[in-house]
């Protein structure tokens, strides 16, 4: 009877109690709920964990022109944190992140506070609209304000002819980064909407009933109340940016068809991953990279994640 | 003051509508015209590209350069861009359309299903390594999934099975947010009297799941399945270091193929209406797919984000 007490703890007292609480019966759970994580598990160290280390083993190595590959030790490591290129790609994303990513982040928080009031008219109409470019490919995206940035038939390109202001060069080196940052911000300002005002819906009213009685505005409500209340979910879709940002591939990719002189090869880290593995045939140094990549984004989201919890522990023990 | 929209309540799951149904009366309660103004013009940001592509999709190659962009003109052609599209190159087009359907729902179906018994798992039993497991399943939250895909294309190649459908199934089947997300659920969902009823009357673990909870978890599978669709069917990076061969591409890397054909001004005279075309059919299925949905996911999704 030694294992009952899992079992009586999770079970509510509403069941009659079975007849037995032997080992047996908990070996069965245990064995059932093996074989229900299992099949994830499986798939989950084959595509996750042994790729990640075959990375980590084959960034190890450098392949020679004679003899094939040698171990080479950290030497790729070395030369990725030499390599201006990827540097300047890590710095890009940077900027794109510090840029971009409060803007997306601010106007989904902002719709979904709005939305959460109940002040407009047409609310849902709103967010299933401000929603729908999530559907939309990335690849689709891109193409889409490729076009609409083109400076033949793009819409932008006519209105400002139209009204005199010449023709706006929105692929130039100098803007390409910005005309990046609106296809992102567009792709997925609904996304994060959608999260915040799921979890905006259920904050409980008493919460803010009672700022309400005492008059308090809408503002210092959702100020002090509502976004408090949602960190968790602002936490959440924090981090998911940035992995977006750092990730990015199909935008530059394809604006690189329309723009090949303001796109480099190296734009972001993993389009430069992405041309040293298949179009330079550095196949373990193109692995170094995506290794530290990927350990550079599960850095930035721990300190993100461990600096929220130290602000939560402080706010907390300072009211 | 209550500032509520009884009506965007009921969209959302139960739980939350009951917890406000008390406070919907209000006297004071006011609509702002400033902020469905405001609300608006955020969403013609959103929406004008949207519409770009749908009366692009009604003109042909000279239109395109002809008219104005945001509006019709230069003659009615959509009916003759789609059956360029479907022609071009023996009506590869559909080929397309029919993989990306074939991946994604595949990849959806599997993924939802190995996430939700996961995830099931972990919300409805102890069993000893249950906080390792969890915990390696949120730390992979975080692991991108594109830096995975380079190894995961040379294992692949080494096994022989790059330039296969299942190159492109096969990595897209986890799903460590679903797992993350059906156990929140779950939990919630699936009442442990249920089961232990369940227990008493004889019914095994296997049976209880399949005939308790999944009926219970319908909002959360729903979610699952809707967002790792998504994930598959707008898929670029995989699929395209995977595949070779045009007759197995899924639509996101076809387009861009001809994109790329159609900027560098080869071949036919109407490839940009056809891809402007292309891209307007392609996301048809998926917008139509979230409106149908938009009872189950939202509500999935609101349970999720409570915890998260």
């Amino acid at each position: 009877m030694s294992h009952s007490p899992a079992l009586t703890v999770e079970r509510p007292s509403a069941a009659p109690p079975p007849m037995r609480h032997g080992s047996s019966t908990k070996r069965k759970q245990n064995i059932a709920a093996y074989l229900f994580v299992l099949p994830f598990f499986v798939v989950f160290v084959a595509m996750l964990v042994v790729p990640l280390v075959y990375s980590g083993y084959l960034s190890l190595f450098e392949s020679k022109l004679i003899g094939g590959d040698a171990f080479a030790g950290l030497a790729n490591y070395v030369r990725a944190l030499q390599d201006s290129a990827f540097l300047a790609s890590i710095g890009r994303m940077g900027l794109f992140f510090v840029i971009q990513v409060p803007i997306m982040l601010g106007l989904a928080l902002f719709l979904a506070l709005a939305l959460d009031t109940g002040r407009a008219r047409g609310s849902k109409g709103v967010r299933l609209l401000v929603f729908m470019p999530y559907a939309v490919p990335a690849v689709v995206a891109t193409l889409m304000w490729g076009y609409l940035y083109g400076p033949d038939f793009g819409p932008i390109a006519q209105v400002a002819r139209a009204v005199g202001f010449g023709t706006p060069d929105f692929l130039s080196p100098v803007n390409i980064l910005g005309s990046m940052m609106n296809i992102v911000t567009w792709e997925f300002v609904g996304y994060n909407m959608i999260i915040m005002y799921a979890a905006l819906r259920s904050i409980p009213g008493e919460l803010y009933e009672a700022a309400e009685i005492d008059g308090a505005g809408q503002f210092r409500i959702a100020w002090s109340v509502k976004i408090p209340a949602i960190r968790p979910a602002i936490l959440l879709t924090v981090i998911f940016s940035i992995i977006g940002t750092f990730q990015l591939f199909a935008e530059p990719s394809l604006l690189n068809a329309i723009a090949p002189d303001a796109i480099t090869n190296s734009f972001t880290p993993n389009y430069y991953a992405y041309n040293l593995a298949f179009i330079n045939q550095e196949l373990n140094y193109a692995a170094a990279i995506a290794f530290l990549l990927g350990l550079f984004i599960a850095i930035v989201s721990y300190i993100v994640q461990l600096s929220s919890q130290r602000r939560e522990r402080r706010e907390r023990s300072a009211s | 003051m209550t500032a509520l929209d009884t009506r965007a309540a009921v969209t959302i799951g139960d739980t939350t509508g009951s917890r406000r149904a008390k406070r919907n009366f209000d006297p004071k309660k006011r609509r702002s015209v400033l902020l469905t103004v405001l609300l608006w013009l955020c969403v013609l940001y959103f929406v004008l590209p949207l519409w770009w592509l749908l009366v692009s999709a009604t003109k042909d190659n000279s239109g395109l350069f002809s008219t104005f962009g945001l509006w019709f003109g230069g003659g009615f052609s959509f009916f003759e861009n789609l059956q360029t599209l479907f022609t071009v190159r023996d009506g590869i087009f559909a080929r397309w359309l029919v993989n990306t359907l074939v991946y994604s729902l595949a990849s959806a179906v599997g993924a939802t299903l190995l996430a939700t018994m996961a995830g099931y798992a972990f919300a409805k039993y102890e069993f000893p390594g249950k906080k390792a497991l969890f915990s390696a399943t949120l730390g992979a939250i975080m692991i991108p999934l594109t830096a995975l895909a380079l190894p995961t294309y040379l294992l692949f190649s080494e096994a022989g099975l790059t330039d296969t459908p299942w190159a492109v199934i096969v990595p897209s089947l986890v799903t460590p947010f679903g797992v993350y997300l059906m156990r929140v659920y779950a939990a919630d969902a699936v009442d442990d009297s249920l089961i232990e009823a369940a227990r008493v009357d004889g019914a095994g673990e296997f049976r209880i799941f399949w005939q308790v909870g999944l009926r219970l978890l319908g909002p959360g599978l729903v979610t699952v399945f809707l967002f790792s669709l998504v994930a598959t069917w707008n898929n670029y990076f995989l699929p395209l270091i995977m595949l070779n061969t045009s007759d197995l591409y899924p639509i996101t890397v076809g387009l861009a193929q001809l994109q790329a054909a159609a900027s560098a001004g080869g071949g036919s005279q109407a490839l940009f209406s056809t891809v402007i075309t292309g891209s307007f059919v392609s996301i048809l299925p998926l917008i139509i797919a979230f409106l149908f949905l938009q009872r189950y996911w939202q509500s999935g999704l609101s349970t999720g984000s409570v915890k998260g």
